[in-house]
């Protein structure tokens, strides 16, 4: 496989460190107990994101989940909205109707973040029959866990793309968890990816956590789709490095499964890629410092930032609310 | 003017709307030419014009219709897609109530859902407990979904056109045993608008308020009771969620009695929300409780006998409305 280029490859490592320390800016918000939400952690997923939005174009469409951070930041998402969502304010993406679970910015392409796992794959489908339909060139990747994978709407939607040959990716991260159960403990499945061959799709396996695999394969993937050969599913290898959601017990996870996740940590090995490539111990950090300043004005203005006023619960409910 | 049946109503509503938009298609279960242009034949002639992109034959797999209806509708077309039955949205709940009908309210109203559903139903026609239920009240109790269904030919001309033209999901429901009804064709462009009831049929003693297939039996014992002296107002809701309350509450001071008839079963049907509603609001208008009527609360059976027996009955109609103008 080709190298990745030196510029794609600094556009990955930051939007990984924006992934990453947006949920680190969370996580102590939450543990401050200046913000009360419910967050679910990316720890651990953070370069299988941004390798996926760094194939992506600017216009494309991306369907996430309520574990969709790491999409939407890594996708663009202005940050000042993102937050004001985050903490239910009226500057938030959603004018705080939405939350955590239901962010949407057509804008960056974020169509659609579902809290119901699995809802996702079906409507993706139908945003790449758009572009099907009316030419516009656009992928849409949809991003789904392990968990998803035995939904029905999940075999529904992967038959259906197939069958149509729709210019969407089927992003699965497979985080070793379906919310609190084991891998082995949900699918006698050896993989998800291998699924892809009884619709007859094009399936990949990939090192989440390894940048010069996961980028390659997101790229091909997306290339395949956009040129109209059909979607793919690619599977990326990560660990969910933290409980379901912010705060929940994760003591069922084995020791041996905590210790293989800390040797796999997606940051250490992506840090040791860039100064391989001649990055330097300065220009990794200071790309840290700018997003960390970032994210510290756009949590002070979503801090600072009014309440959506009352009325709002009557309004958007259909366009005579509007 | 030419008489249409409400099969060639939809069909010609849907031709004229893919002809103005190209971002109008539609999606189901052997919707296509190779499939014979849909089960009631309402696609029938479409793939020929405009293509089998347009008119898109599915796999057997409604969660993943309708999921690429909102998703095709977020992008900015106007799906139409068809469940067969109504009584497959079972399987497809998920998308029509946690996505279509929330996404433009989620989303501080980025996302509209432009979208029509078409879904076929009726009892009288053998089909049993599973392919037979009007299921409107589950659709009505969520916000953001407007429900529709029409009783004649041009009123399903002009309701699907609007349907087609609405920025949110529309449940459009057709029944069965209507597809073969004629009205004089009300022409191009013709549009009913959603939320506007029709008043059927004039009268001064009692509102019957019903949508629908029912609509037929309501105008046949109005014009039965009509000649005992006793004159029904016969509301056609049309649309059934956000319905015409003013046009219902207008007549109802006018009658100061009403019964709501509904082919769904009665308990905690559509009909108890607007019995509730009239109640609220025009107590003092009224002369005697609201009446309800619906369907048996048991499955739709098989047998014919047993199948009759479980529709609203005309002579219960009957009974309760002379009951409730005090002639019984």
């Amino acid at each position: 496989m080709a190298e990745i280029d030196r510029e794609k490859l600094l556009d990955i490592y930051t939007r990984t460190m924006k992934v990453n320390r947006t949920d680190e800016k969370f996580r102590e918000l939450l543990m401050q107990g200046k913000v009360a939400v419910m967050y679910y952690c990316v720890r651990g997923q953070e370069l299988a994101s941004a390798a996926a939005m760094a194939a992506l174009d600017d216009d494309d469409y991306v369907v996430c989940t309520y574990r969709g951070q790491g999409e939407q930041t890594a996708k663009g998402i202005p940050i000042e909205k993102w937050w004001g969502e985050c903490l239910g304010k009226a500057t938030g993406t959603c004018k705080g109707k939405g939350g955590t679970m239901h962010i949407t910015d057509p804008d960056t392409g974020i169509m659609v973040t579902t809290g119901v796992v699995g809802s996702g794959l079906p409507i993706a489908n139908g945003l790449a029959m758009a572009s099907q339909n009316n030419g516009d060139g656009r992928v849409t990747l949809v991003s789904f866990g392990d968990g998803a994978a035995n939904i029905g709407g999940f075999h529904e939607a992967m038959n259906m793309a197939q069958l149509y040959k729709l210019p969407i990716v089927f992003f699965c991260q497979n985080n070793r968890y379906g919310e609190h159960t084991a891998f082995a403990d949900h699918t006698d499945s050896p993989d998800i990816s291998s699924r892809a061959a009884g619709y007859g799709m094009k399936g990949v396996k990939v090192d989440g956590n390894n940048v010069n695999e996961v980028y390659p394969a997101m790229e091909e993937a997306v290339e395949h789709a956009r040129s109209g050969k059909g979607p793919v599913l690619v599977e990326a290898m990560c660990y969910r490095m933290m409980g379901h959601f912010f705060g929940s017990d994760f003591s069922y996870m084995p020791e041996e499964h905590l210790a293989e996740m800390q040797a796999e940590d997606p940051l250490p090995k992506l840090r040791k890629v860039m100064l391989e490539r001649q990055f330097t111990e300065e220009e990794l950090d200071k790309i840290v410092a700018d997003i960390d300043a970032e994210i510290e004005g756009a949590v002070q203005h979503a801090l600072d930032a009014p309440l959506p006023s009352t009325d709002e619960i009557y309004k958007d409910v259909l366009e005579e609310t509007a | 003017m030419a008489e249409i049946t409400m099969t060639q109503a939809l069909n010609l509503a849907i031709d004229e709307a893919m002809a103005e938009d190209d971002g109008v298609f539609c999606l189901g279960e052997d919707v296509s030419a190779k499939q014979g242009g849909g089960v009631f034949k309402v696609t029938a002639g479409l793939t020929e014009k405009y293509g089998e992109h347009r008119i898109r034959a599915t796999p057997i797999s409604e969660t993943a219709i309708v999921g690429a209806a909102v998703g095709a509708a977020l992008a900015g077309q106007r799906p139409i897609c068809e469940i067969m039955l109504m009584n497959f949205v079972g399987v497809c709940m998920d998308q029509i109530v946690n996505h279509a009908a929330k996404l433009r309210f989620m989303s501080g109203g980025q996302t509209p859902c432009p979208m029509v559903l078409r879904t076929t139903t009726g009892v009288g026609v053998g089909f049993g407990g599973q392919h037979s239920d009007m299921l409107e009240a589950w659709f009505a109790h969520v916000a953001g979904i407007h429900v529709v269904t029409p009783s004649n030919a041009a009123d399903a001309r002009g309701l699907m056109r609007s349907a087609i033209d609405a920025n949110d999901p529309v449940i459009f429901i057709e029944n069965i045993l209507c597809y073969g009804l004629t009205s004089e064709d009300p022409g191009p462009g013709y549009r009913v608008p959603l939320g506007k009831a029709a008043v059927a049929r004039e009268g001064s003693d009692i509102s019957l308020i019903t949508y629908g297939r029912t609509v037929l039996d309501a105008m046949e014992i109005a014009g039965e009771l009509d000649k005992e002296g006793i004159s029904v107002e016969v509301i056609d809701l049309r649309t059934i969620a956000p319905y015409d309350e003013e046009t219902v509450l207008a007549s109802v001071r006018k009658t100061g009695r009403a019964i709501t008839l509904h082919e769904a079963v009665k308990p905690f049907g559509t009909g108890a929300e607007i019995a509730a509603n009239i109640q609220e609001k025009c107590w003092d208008s009224l002369k005697g409780p609201v009446r309800r009527i619906g369907g048996t609360f048991s499955a739709v059976p098989f047998a014919t006998h047993l199948e009759q027996a479980w529709i609203p009955q005309k002579s219960d109609m009957i009974a309760q409305i002379k009951a409730s103008v005090g002639k019984a």
